[in-house]
Formats: C-alpha cells, sequence, structure tokens
C-alpha cells in the first residue's frame, strides 16, 4: 500500500540548494530523486531579487576577506567564522560556475558580470562602500532557480514535483535511512529508501502575519528535524528587511538603494543620517529596519496609520530603473499602484529571512549533541540553504549572502554526499516502525469531527508571532505570546479537515504544514525568551545591549520539554586570524 | 463579490461543474487569489488550486478569468465584471478543480534542451558578454513557465501534442540568441519542423495573455529569420 522507491540519495526541495546539491550527484552519475512540493522553479527562490555577492572585483577594489569581515560584523559577531571564510573565499568559483552553467548575468561594458552596492559591504574592513552584489537585473532568483533547474535537466536528476514530504525515517543508532512523502496529484504515501538525505526546504517566515515569503514557506524539514528529537539553533533571530509593501508583504529589494534609492519620512526628512551617519540608507538590514520602526515610533511615519515610510528612486531617472529594476517597478505598480519612476514606493519593515534552523557544519552534515559532543554529525543527514544554520548569517544576513549560501552550501552538501555514499555503500535496514509511526501521524487528519479550522488557527498563530515577536521584543511581551500560543497549540487537537478526499487535497497539506509552522513558532518564542541580549536581528527593549560575556554563543531548542542547549560560537577562521567582536557601528 | 469557479474532483464527481460563491469582502486592492484564498479559508475548503509566491513570479496560478488566461496573484478583482466566471487553463487535463497537469507543458519545455550547451573549456573566471549581446535575452529569460500564452494558443489546442506552443519557442529563442551558446544549428534543426515550429501562424494570442509582458511571437519571428538565413 505504501510506495517504495530505493535511491543513494534523496533531497527534499527544489530551490536553489536542492538543486545545486542534486546537480553535483546527478553529474557524478549517482542515482538521485529530489522530492518538492512544487514544480521545482515555483520554490521560493525565484522571488530573490537585487543579486548574489562575491568578491569579484569588477567595479569597486575587492578581495574575499574584506566580504569576510562584512559578513562576521553583519552577523553581530555570531556568526561561525570558519564557515564565513569557507563562504567567501569560495564565492567567486561559486558564480563563475553559475555564468558557465548559462545564467543571464546583467554585464557591464567591458563584457563582465554586473555588479551593484548592497547594505553592510565595505572595502578595507569597514571603509569606503564596496560594489560586490551580481545581479541579473532584480531577478537574481529567477535567473539563479531556472538555471539550475536547467543544468538538472540536462544531468537527468530524477524529480518528484508535488510530493509533500512528511518526517525522516531513522534507525536506533540515529542513521537516516529515508523519508516518507505524499504524493499531492493522488495522495498515495511514499517511501523514498536513501543512504543520504539532504533537506533544503527552505525558511518558515509564514508563522509571521506579514512576510516577504512564499505561501509555502512553512518550513516543513524543520518540522521534520524536531519530530526527529533534533535540536534547531538559533530560532529567535528572524531578519525583518527593511523594505516590504504594507500588508501585502512583497519584497521591494536593497538593490534599489543601492542603485541610489533612500528613505525619508512623513515629514520628506531622508532619516538614515541620524542612524547611520557612514553607511546612511546601506547600513545592515538590521539596523535599517529598527530605524524604521523608529521612526514610525516618533509618530513620523506616513499614511493614516503612521505604519510605512517612503522609499525614493525616481531622481536616478526612469531609464535607469526601467533597466536595472523593472521587475520592482512592476510590483511597485502592480501592489501599491505607484510608479517608482514618479513616486516614491510605500515600504515597512517585513518578516523576510530565518537565520536559525537546522545546525549543519560546514560540510553541510547535520549536527547535534547525540553523545560525545555539541557537534556530533548526523549519520546520512544533511541540511543547506535557509532551512540550514551552518551559521554564516548569525545574527544577521547581509543582503545579497543568501543566493551565495544556497549554492555554497548546495555544492558543499552534494561533494560531502558523494564521499559519505562511497564510504557507506550498503543500505541500512528500513524501521518499519517508525514507518508506521509516520502513518499513524497521517491518519490523525482522517478524523471526521472537530471544532477548529486550520485556517483560522494559522491566522492566530500569525498574528500572535507578529504582535509579540517582531522587530522589538521584552520580555512580558514574549511571555505573554508563548502563552496564547500555548492556547492555539491546545486547540489545534481540535482542529479537523471536512475535505478528505485522496486527489490533490490542498487542505490536508495546509494542515501538516501548520503543523510545521506552530513548532517553529514555538521554537522561536522560547528561544528569544531566554536571549536576555540585543544582538543584530533579536532587538530586546529590556537588554538593549550586546552581551558578548553571557551571550556569545548559538542557541539549541529541542521540542522536548522545550529543552535549551548552547554551544560556542566558532571564532577560529579555516586560514586566517580570526575578527574579534567589537562595538558595531555603520 | 460573486465568484463562478470551475469545480471537478475526480474522486466524487462523474464531470464538471460551475459553482458559485458570493464573498463577503472588501475587492479593493485585491488580486484574484487573494479571493480564491479567502473562499477556501471561510466558505469551502475542498476548493483546490496552486499558488506559491503570490507576486507574479513564480509562475503556479496560471488560471482563466473571464475568458482570458492571467496569473490569479496579480490580476486586480476591480474592474471584473460579475459573477467572476474563474476555469482551469484551457486544453490541458484537468486533476482537480482549477490545477492542471502541465506535463504536456513541461515535456515541450524540455525537448527543446532549455540549458546552455558550451563545449570550450571553462575559463578562470566569466565568458565575456557584451550588454548588446546580453540584451539580445531580455524579454525571453524573464518566462515563469505559467503556461498562459501556450494554453491560449489555437495551434496548440489543435496539436498540443506536436506544436512545442510559445512558451518552449520562446525558450528556444532564448538559447539560440545567447552569444554564449554554441548548439544554435542543433537547436535550429530541432525545431525546423511543420508542426513544432510552423503551426505558429501568428495569431498572437500569446503575447496578449502573458502576464510578464513577454512577447513569443517576436521571439518566434527571430527564430524563423535565422532558418532564412541560414537557408540562403
Amino acid at each position: 500500500m505504501i510506495n517504495r522507491r530505493t535511491f543513494d540519495a534523496v533531497i527534499v526541495g527544489g530551490g536553489g540548494a536542492g538543486l545545486r546539491a542534486a546537480l553535483t550527484l546527478a553529474e557524478a552519475n549517482q542515482k538521485v530523486a529530489l522530492i518538492s512540493k512544487v514544480f521545482p522553479t515555483r520554490s521560493h527562490t525565484v522571488s530573490a531579487q537585487g543579486g548574489i555577492t562575491a568578491a569579484l572585483a569588477n567595479v569597486s577594489d575587492d578581495n574575499w576577506h574584506w566580504h569576510m569581515y562584512d559578513t562576521v560584523k553583519g552577523s553581530d559577531y555570531l556568526g561561525d567564522q570558519d564557515a564565513i571564510e569557507f563562504m567567501c573565499r569560495n564565492a567567486p568559483t561559486a558564480v563563475y560556475e553559475l555564468e558557465h552553467m548559462g545564467l543571464p548575468f546583467s554585464r557591464l561594458d567591458n563584457g563582465k558580470i554586473y555588479q551593484r552596492p548592497f547594505g553592510g559591504q565595505s572595502q578595507n574592513y569597514g571603509g569606503e562602500q564596496a560594489i560586490r552584489t551580481c545581479a541579473a537585473a532584480d531577478r537574481t532568483g529567477h535567473a539563479l532557480l531556472h538555471t539550475l533547474y536547467q543544468r538538472n535537466i540536462a544531468a537527468r536528476t530524477q524529480f518528484f514535483d508535488e510530493f509533500f514530504a512528511l518526517d525522516l525515517i531513522h534507525d536506533d543508532t540515529g542513521s537516516v535511512t529515508g523519508v516518507m512523502a505524499l504524493e499531492i496529484e493522488t495522495g498515495e504515501p511514499w517511501l523514498f529508501e536513501a543512504r543520504a538525505v539532504l533537506l533544503a526546504t527552505g525558511g518558515a517566515c509564514r508563522i509571521f502575519r506579514h512576510s516577504t515569503n512564499a505561501h509555502i514557506n512553512t518550513g516543513d524539514g524543520l518540522g521534520m528535524v524536531l519530530r526527529a528529537g533534533l535540536p534547531l539553533e538559533d530560532m529567535e533571530f528572524w531578519q525583518f528587511h527593511p523594505t516590504g509593501i504594507p500588508e501585502v508583504g512583497s519584497l521591494i529589494t536593497e538593490g534599489v538603494r543601492g542603485e541610489g534609492g533612500y528613505l525619508v519620512n512623513k515629514d520628506g526628512e531622508r532619516f538614515m543620517p541620524r542612524y547611520a551617519p557612514h553607511a546612511l540608507d546601506l547600513a545592515s538590514r538590521d539596523v535599517v529596519a529598527r530605524a524604521i520602526a523608529q521612526e514610525m515610533l516618533a509618530g513620523r511615519g506616513c499614511g493614516e496609520h503612521g505604519d510605512f515610510v517612503l522609499l525614493k528612486i525616481d531622481h536616478i531617472g526612469a531609464d535607469k530603473i526601467k533597466e536595472r529594476l523593472p521587475g520592482i517597478r512592476e510590483l511597485s505598480m502592480q501592489f501599491s499602484g505607484v510608479d517608482p519612476c514618479e513616486a516614491p514606493i510605500p515600504v515597512t519593515p517585513t518578516a523576510h529571512y530565518m537565520m536559525g534552523g537546522i545546525p549543519t557544519n560546514l560540510h553541510a552534515q547535520v549536527v547535534a549533541p547525540v553523545r560525545y559532543g555539541p557537534e556530533e554529525a548526523v549519520p546520512g543527514l544533511y541540511a543547506a540553504g535557509e532551512c540550514a544554520c551552518v551559521s554564516v548569517h548569525g545574527a544577521n544576513r547581509l543582503g545579497g549572502n543568501s543566493l551565495l549560501d544556497l549554492v555554497v552550501f548546495g555544492r558543499a552538501a552534494g561533494s560531502h554526499m558523494l564521499e559519505y555514499l562511497r564510504e557507506n555503500p550498503i543500505p541500512l535496514p528500513m524501521d518499519q516502525d517508525r514507518v508506521d509511526a509516520v502513518m499513524a501521524r497521517l491518519s490523525r487528519w482522517d478524523k471526521p469531527h472537530g471544532s477548529e479550522r486550520v485556517s483560522t488557527l494559522r491566522a492566530d498563530m500569525q498574528r500572535i508571532m507578529q504582535a509579540h515577536c517582531g522587530v522589538y521584543r521584552n520580555e512580558a511581551l514574549l511571555q505573554e505570546g508563548l502563552v496564547k500560543l500555548g492556547e492555539v497549540a491546545a486547540r489545534l487537537g481540535d482542529a479537523f479537515i471536512e475535505d478528505r478526499s485522496r486527489a490533490f487535497n490542498t487542505a490536508r497539506l495546509e494542515a501538516l504544514e501548520l503543523e510545521n509552522l506552530m513548532s517553529i513558532a514555538r521554537a522561536t518564542l522560547v528561544s528569544a525568551l531566554a536571549r536576555t541580549e540585543s544582538r543584530g536581528a533579536h532587538a530586546r527593549e529590556d537588554y538593549p545591549e550586546r552581551d558578548d560575556d553571557r551571550w556569545l554563543r548559538h542557541t539549541l531548542y529541542s521540542a522536548n520539554q522545550d529543552a535549551l542547549d548552547y554551544k560556542p560560537v566558532r571564532l577560529k577562521p579555516l586560514t586566517v586570524d580570526g575578527f574579534r567582536p567589537k562595538a558595531r557601528t555603520y | 463579490m460573486r465568484f463562478r469557479i470551475y469545480r471537478y474532483n475526480p474522486e466524487t464527481d462523474a464531470k464538471p461543474f460551475m459553482q458559485d460563491y458570493t464573498l463577503d469582502f472588501d475587492a479593493c486592492g485585491k488580486k484574484v487569489l487573494d479571493a480564491l484564498i479567502a473562499i477556501k479559508d471561510t466558505l469551502d475548503e475542498s476548493l483546490s488550486f496552486r499558488r506559491s509566491c503570490r507576486e507574479g513570479v513564480c509562475g503556479s496560478d496560471g488560471v482563466n478569468v473571464n475568458g482570458s488566461n492571467v496569473l490569479a496573484c496579480i490580476t486586480p478583482l476591480e474592474g471584473l465584471s460579475e459573477p467572476v466566471t474563474i476555469r482551469p487553463l484551457p486544453r490541458l487535463g484537468v486533476i482537480r478543480d482549477l490545477i492542471v497537469d502541465m506535463e504536456q507543458f513541461y515535456r515541450h519545455y524540455r525537448a527543446v534542451k532549455p540549458y546552455l550547451i558550451n563545449l570550450d573549456p571553462e575559463p578562470e573566471s566569466e565568458r565575456l558578454q557584451t550588454p548588446q549581446e546580453r540584451q539580445q535575452l531580455d524579454g525571453l529569460w524573464e518566462c515563469v513557465l505559467c503556461g498562459c500564452c501556450t494554453t491560449s494558443c489555437p495551434s496548440f489546442w489543435w496539436n498540443p501534442d506536436r506544436f512545442l506552443g510559445p512558451s518552449a519557442l520562446l525558450q528556444s529563442a532564448r538559447f539560440v540568441l545567447d552569444s554564449r551558446d554554441q548548439a544554435t544549428d542543433e537547436r535550429l534543426d530541432f525545431v525546423e519542423d511543420p508542426y513544432r515550429l510552423f503551426r505558429c501562424h501568428g495569431i498572437m494570442n500569446c503575447v496578449e495573455s502573458c502576464p510578464k509582458g513577454l512577447n513569443p511571437t517576436t521571439a518566434i519571428g527571430k527564430i524563423k529569420a535565422l532558418l532564412v538565413d541560414r537557408a540562403l
């Protein structure tokens, strides 16, 4: 009754990280299956706009070590410096590789890849603005995702499109032996047996009411990891992008400010000089988001409710806007009714990116404190992309580093999985009890009666997270949020779906997604409540300072009794000297 | 606001039918996808449709609204005549409600080898391409594979298995016109066929329906011009 297939490796998720890893494995003639709940080019990578950061030095003087410095500083020193060195050092190669694959980068007059300035980028360790983000107009994510998908077609990767991953299957020793999934079109369960599994399931900003994320960003891989008894890292750190379209949530790229745009309040004042006298509108995202929040709190927000500010770009001229920011112009006209060639775009801080996630090392192996140390590799299990916390972004991600993270660690995952598959040629026995347990969990949604609707619970959760875990937090707010979320969790037991048909039952999918979202929301509140300092995107009104003595460490949250554990930040890079924490100004 | 929506569940319905819904909400500034989600969340959770990015870049939610193929997430509700009639994209098999079987469409996409073919050794850094060469790709590489154009094309309706359709031909042009690609002849050989390419009669429904404002007819024209050049 359960369909079974056997592969060398299974990849869950068809975004940038999953496709990059699949490519390495398929090109090495491994039997690899990629399962994705949407056709791969519908993955959220497609929404990335501004670009991918790499020190190519095509426009300004640059090198990877400066990029590394900026990333460490941007992370508010919570990023692991070995992983950051690995990413920044490999960035140029990764970008050239994408170009060789056919990615249609915009070009400079000399024929090289076009680069634009982005927030938090500097030359010479904090000096002049660097110009480091490689772009395909303002649709870099689209270009990257389609290119990687296309290369996988050429490499004959086997795709299982519209398959929803349910749970990991592992044996008693913790070794991963496969993945259970639901074929959406037929509603039938599938067991994918594999010696290595990569989770590349993306972010989970759908825990918030206002988010730049696609509907599909429900953190399914994180839910799977928590249910497998493994921890999540640094879940208190969520990036609020300074410039989302109010209410709708759609992203307006930092590239707008990179191309010369700036923010103004209701008095028409360009306010960023008061908050970041040197970097101005291109300070780190957490800094700009807090500045906007401060302006709004001080009554200088625009509109009837004072809940947005304006992003002005018309002064660079309509031709430049149409050439370099065509996608932004389209979004702005469609969702705000504003043509940025003529008028400023209304924007407000909007949940955008999850810095935390599934703990991994720089080979993308999932690591957990299982028996011996804090970072023991879980045999056969990998994670890469936004769902993973490697941690290159620490407490705050720099713009353009997300697409880079996908390809660098997607590739690293593929390479290490190849090695692992060679060393572990024999499949381990499949634990039927665990398969049965997943089926039992699934059948929970077949019960015919209940009192709560999935859509209501989801909306309640999103409102709670928005109100209690936004740009600014404090103890009372978080405590209250946790109590309210507990009430929603209790109601989840009474939830039911009327539609119990098999074929393409999206109501059932939304129920399963809600279970994942709820566990992630809880991880977030518990982790945020415990961290009594302000660092990067985690801004505590009651603890406004960064506290390196107590909190220069990573949080590890486990679902079992909300247990919290901590592990040290890796301050030692691979080959260069580490950057010691110091005051962070822009 | 009143809606009339195509329903079909293969497990329970002998044949498709149209179902009416009345939604009590403020349509101001909202899109068709907002209405579909509101119906699913508040009136009928069994209504099934695809959606992902909700901002017109992923191509999931191509549907037919009042007779036109559109992306639901960027189609404003204001100005639509009521009842707003929503059907699946035409000519493809229906899996359930507004969800169509895209496999035929994807098969044509894969058939044009939608990937760069360049057999030269890879240089140390990027291959150079002038802004003018790169500009040849504008209007081609932005395709989101939603299927709105191909399913609006009468030539595709008549020969869905043999005519590649505007989207796949646009993808072919994207690689034919890329200065870095070396398989131009092979690509032209493949499309030079009475059905694959030459069923396009320039009806231009594709141009009308492309939600991204792309122009597959022009792209097809460029392929035809290259075929003529090659023959001379």
